[in-house]
């Protein structure tokens, strides 16, 4: 009895972190939302993110680089993880290490090379904010997309694969039927890996010398005001989105999510 | 629908099948020959890695031959693809489709081949029907227990309706019970349908229970093809008739017209081999019969006594021989006892040549050596007449002889190799795969990492898998001269 005791007191940092920072944080931020200047309730901040046409058009602007991120870092990650977990070439560790190794290496640093590189391509990084933004993310995010598909695929047991072609699947039939389907919890990860960060992480379209605005710049644009009300009703609108996402993602496919993120 | 009515018609036929795995170059299958009737329960039975589940890869067609031919009807097959072939695997861990229910999981083949919705229907509930499982269609996988997890995997194979449905070790997994359930039931599903099954096993009891043809195993080739009792009671070598059944094996040699002495006694036989024959002799356990010392062929001291149930196993020595004994007679340790057998009761077996033979390195200096080990054997001993003077080897006839002219054949007897724990020590060494109790010593086949097998005998007992070095005294080694 006396262990369960103490083992209870474990949790008090934990539980006090997330006080402080979580629980304290959304109730002012609930507050504000749901507060104009003058300190009146109401939902006006709400009637007025949806009414501009400025800042409706920056949360459709932001869906649709967070989508083109996605689907284009699914595009490259997909292949990848595929051949990689099929194949038994003995430099796998060493391939998959390098795909990591980025995220090893400094954020800012990595993001000033990639301008530079990009700079010397294009000349001007401005005349292409779009296709920038999109590389810039992807460039960021692909290894979050590349490791949870990774593993799925790694721990599908291959005689399923030979059973569905024992049963007359050709190798396309056998890939659609059998191995996409398993492969999805790992996909359904890494896109809520992406997709999220993508709609928010401003600080990457910033250093490229971007003026596009996606909801992140949005929402730093408000608080750097001293708009607080708005700002705090973006980033409640931000978080319902996000919730939204999770639960159409699939509740019983979180137990994938979180072993796909568990080796990050 | 049994096999008995039709005529032997054979649907499959293996020629020299060989596989050789490409990255390590390990021989796991070696010049298989093998045909099979319509409508056989063929069993392929060994222990493992003895290649009996890559054959049966092969004839699913997931792994390719390196040489040799696999016919189907007639029909060259070794190159399809396994959806092109008219057969269907029930795998070892079942490999059921985890996000499919029941229903689309034995509906996968049927749904490829596009047949109508209510033809599919009909089909998955009959051989829902024939595993006993009515009604499981919307059922996951997950909810299902081993057993039943594995009637669904026969029946997704079942209903494609094969010409040959494929069983690599299906009832592995599944307690003892249930594998003693399982197997009358497929044996029953067998003499049903009618079509030919291939089972792969390494349990003896299960192919003896179960099968037509038992194809016996060991070392990627086949050892004995044969009915259930053939295999038991004529086991073709010392391998088989120690894997199938429990076997007391002796060195020994033929005395007479179906006479032979072995365990320090002589006794007739019911095998015609020629006098001065060396043998193995297999006795089983059950048939030696104790008797009063008096009344004995041979004597011996019960060392063991253990209850089994239906009989007790008695441990008899008897000299420097050991007998295992089964019997529903209860003598004491440390009773003297005789032991008789019945003329049917042995089975004779000639004795397979273990010698191991190599060819010797000659240096420059004329020393001889192995694997870059030397052989401590004197040159002039070898070459009768040869005299070495000054470094240079001279004929009887004074004709000198080059070292590169020297082509030396060397032999030794199993019973001359020593085994030792110091691999570094001796002419090779290699990992102990199989062993054999031959009474009075244990016989090793030791794999070299070259592939080569080596026959040692030792009176010791060494553990499957030991590394051993294998020394080789150049005194007991037997030197040739090839031309």
């Amino acid at each position: 009895m006396k262990g369960m005791f103490q083992r209870k007191y474990l949790g008090i940092p934990y539980a006090l972190y997330l006080l402080v920072f979580v629980v304290l944080p959304l109730i002012v931020i609930v507050t504000y939302a749901f507060t104009d200047a003058e300190g009146n309730p109401g939902v006006g901040n709400f009637l007025n993110f949806f009414r501009d046409p400025n800042t409706l058009g920056t949360l459709v602007y932001s869906l649709v680089i967070a989508s083109v991120t996605t689907m284009v870092c699914l595009l490259i990650a997909y292949p990848t993880a595929y051949f990689l977990a099929m194949s038994s070439i003995r430099s796998k560790g060493a391939i998959i290490m390098l795909m990591i190794m980025p995220m090893w290496i400094n954020f800012t640093l990595r993001i000033t090379a990639l301008k530079e590189l990009l700079t010397m391509i294009e000349g001007n990084l401005a005349l292409h904010p779009f296709m920038n933004s999109v590389i810039g993310m992807t460039y960021d995010f692909l290894p979050f997309m590349i490791l949870p598909i990774y593993n799925q695929i790694s721990r599908i047991d291959k005689s399923l694969l030979e059973a569905a072609s024992d049963l007359g699947a050709d190798s396309r039939q056998a890939f659609l039927r059998v191995l996409l389907p398993l492969s999805m919890p790992g996909v359904i990860s890494g896109i809520s890996m992406v997709f999220l960060p993508a709609m928010t992480n401003y600080v990457v379209l910033d250093m490229l010398y971007n003026s596009t605005y996606i909801m992140g710049s949005l929402i730093g644009s408000y608080f750097s005001a001293y708009d607080w009300h708005g700002g705090s009703t973006i980033s409640l609108i931000l978080l319902a989105m996000i919730c939204i996402f999770t639960l159409l993602a699939g509740g019983d496919e979180n137990e994938g999510t979180v072993r796909g993120g568990s080796v990050l | 629908m049994s096999n008995s009515t039709a005529a032997p018609e054979p649907i499959i036929e293996l020629r020299n099948v060989t596989k050789r795995f490409e990255d390590n170059g390990f021989i796991a299958v070696n010049d298989f020959n093998l045909t099979i009737e319509r409508g056989e329960f063929v069993t392929f039975l060994g222990p493992s890695g003895c290649g009996k589940t890559t054959t049966l890869r092969m004839i699913a067609g997931f792994d390719r031959p390196s040489s040799g031919q696999i016919l189907l009807g007639g029909k060259d097959i070794s190159k399809l693809p396994p959806n092109k072939r008219p057969v269907n695997t029930v795998f070892q861990r079942y490999a059921l489709f985890t996000h499919m229910n029941i229903y689309d999981n034995i509906a996968f083949g049927l749904k490829l081949k596009k047949m109508a919705r209510e033809e599919i229907d009909k089909k998955v509930r009959h051989v829902l029907e024939m595993v006993d499982l009515e009604g499981f269609e919307e059922r996951s996988v997950a909810t299902l227990s081993g057993g039943q997890q594995q009637r669904i995997a026969i029946a997704r194979a079942l209903v494609n309706e094969p010409e040959i449905l494929l069983l690599d070790e299906p009832l592995g997994a599944l307690d003892l019970k249930m594998r003693k359930e399982m197997q009358i039931e497929l044996k029953a599903m067998h003499d049903q349908l009618g079509i030919t099954f291939i089972y792969v096993t390494h349990d003896q009891e299960e192919a003896l229970t179960m099968s037509d043809k038992i194809v016996v195993m060991n070392g990627g080739e086949i050892q004995q093809i044969g009915k259930p009792e053939d295999i038991y009671n004529e086991p073709k070598n010392a391998f088989v008739a120690d894997f199938i059944g429990e076997s007391n094996i002796f060195k020994g040699i033929m005395t007479g017209r179906m006479k032979v002495r072995f365990c320090g006694g002589e006794f007739e036989c019911m095998d015609d081999v020629p006098e001065g024959t060396q043998i193995d002799a297999v006795v089983r356990p059950e048939d030696v019969i104790i008797t009063e010392p008096s009344k004995g062929t041979v004597t011996g001291k019960v060392t063991g006594v253990v209850f089994k149930g239906i009989h007790y196993e008695i441990t008899v020595e008897s000299g420097k021989y050991e007998m295992v004994i089964q019997s529903t007679r209860t003598p004491k340790v440390g009773d003297e006892v005789g032991m008789c057998l019945d003329p049917d009761g042995i089975h004779i077996m000639i004795a397979e040549d273990h010698t191991t033979r190599f060819d010797a390195d000659v240096n420059e200096d004329y020393s001889l050596e192995y694997n870059g080990k030397a052989i401590d054997a004197d040159i002039t001993k070898v070459v009768k007449g040869s005299v070495l003077k000054d470094g240079v080897l001279k004929d009887s006839s004074g004709e000198t002889i080059r070292p590169e002219n020297l082509k030396i054949h060397v032999s030794i007897e199993p019973a001359d190799i020593e085994m030792t724990d110091d691999t570094e020590k001796g002419l090779t060494s290699g990992e102990i795969i199989n062993l054999i109790y031959k009474g009075d010593h244990y016989s090793y086949v030791v794999r070299t990492a070259n592939g080569h097998d080596l026959i040692v005998d030792d009176e010791y007992l060494w553990n499957l898998g030991d590394m051993v070095g294998l020394v080789m005294p150049a005194e007991k080694m037997k030197f040739t001269l090839a031309k």
